[in-house]
């Protein structure tokens, strides 16, 4: 059962994301990323983390994303006449990127030592309650850290998009 | 229906597959907001590996670094938009490769 899952949903991620690399149309690319990202959140349930999962479907698929479609139609970005970069890149890039694919499996899966197999329910460890007790004990000061950065985000976007006053 | 456990390593698989189709894309796409999404998907490939290690290892501390990331995505995709933004304002083209100013 959750083997089929997995593929299932390993499937539709890996589908997505070359949707979200082959078509031109800005809108199309974005939903075949929220797709990535709702398979990412199933697959992260699967391994028993339950607040990042919520947390991809509420940060990644509904904010983030919602920013990107935002700035999308307000561009008004339309099909792409020339999406491509040089065949070049396509002739020399395609193959690197196989054998790269290809060097990344074999090494995970023939030379790291045995690991777990992974079964729904068997690692309970990722509620909230003990992201938590992470959060405000062992990680506090990245925490802290943290919301500056973010401050620090908010204030440069204001910045870079306020309208120039001539 | 017997329950079939997933070997770890297909999630490992799995995200190395995706990291490799955001580098794709964020090499031959032209587009500023697909490069954009392309980086957005390759961050998202790292956090599946964070969490599969948190899975092996039986600790929280994968999960956090990848609430970390999140965050940090987050704030980047915020300035990235508005970056966007400003060069669609002062050069009315989205083509990365028109954006070359700073090139010779």
């Amino acid at each position: 059962m959750d083997l089929i899952l997995f593929i299932v949903f390993a499937m539709f991620a890996v589908a997505s994301a070359l949707g979200l690399i082959l078509q031109t149309h800005p809108i199309n690319s974005a939903l075949s990323l929220i797709g990535v990202m709702g398979s990412l959140a199933v697959l992260y349930l699967l391994l028993g983390a339950e607040f990042i999962a919520a947390a991809q479907l509420v940060v990644y698929a509904g904010a983030i994303m919602v920013l990107f479609l935002f700035v999308i139609m307000l561009l008004n970005a339309g099909e792409e006449r020339n999406p491509w970069k040089a065949p070049v890149v396509a002739y020399i890039g395609g193959p690197v990127v196989i054998f790269l694919i290809g060097a990344f499996v074999y090494l995970i899966n023939f030379t790291l030592p045995p690991m777990r197999s992974v079964s729904f329910g068997d690692f309970t460890g990722g509620g909230p309650r003990e992201i938590g007790m992470a959060i405000f004990t062992k990680y506090l000061l990245p925490f802290e850290v943290t919301s500056v950065l973010i401050l620090i985000a908010i204030v440069g976007a204001m910045v870079l998009a306020r309208k120039e006053i001539d | 229906m017997p329950n079939v456990p997933v070997p770890l390593n297909y999630y490992l698989t799995l995200s190395a597959i995706l990291f490799m189709i955001g580098a794709a894309g964020f090499i031959i796409r032209r587009n500023i907001i697909t490069v954009f999404m392309s980086i957005e998907l390759m961050l998202n490939a790292v956090n599946l590996t964070f969490v599969t290690f948190s899975y092996q290892f039986r600790q929280v501390d994968g999960h956090i670094y990848s609430f970390f990331v999140m965050v940090v995505a987050a704030a980047e995709a915020a300035v990235g938009l508005a970056i966007i933004l400003t060069v669609f304002k002062n050069r009315s083209t989205l083509t990365i490769d028109d954006v070359s100013s700073m090139k010779n």
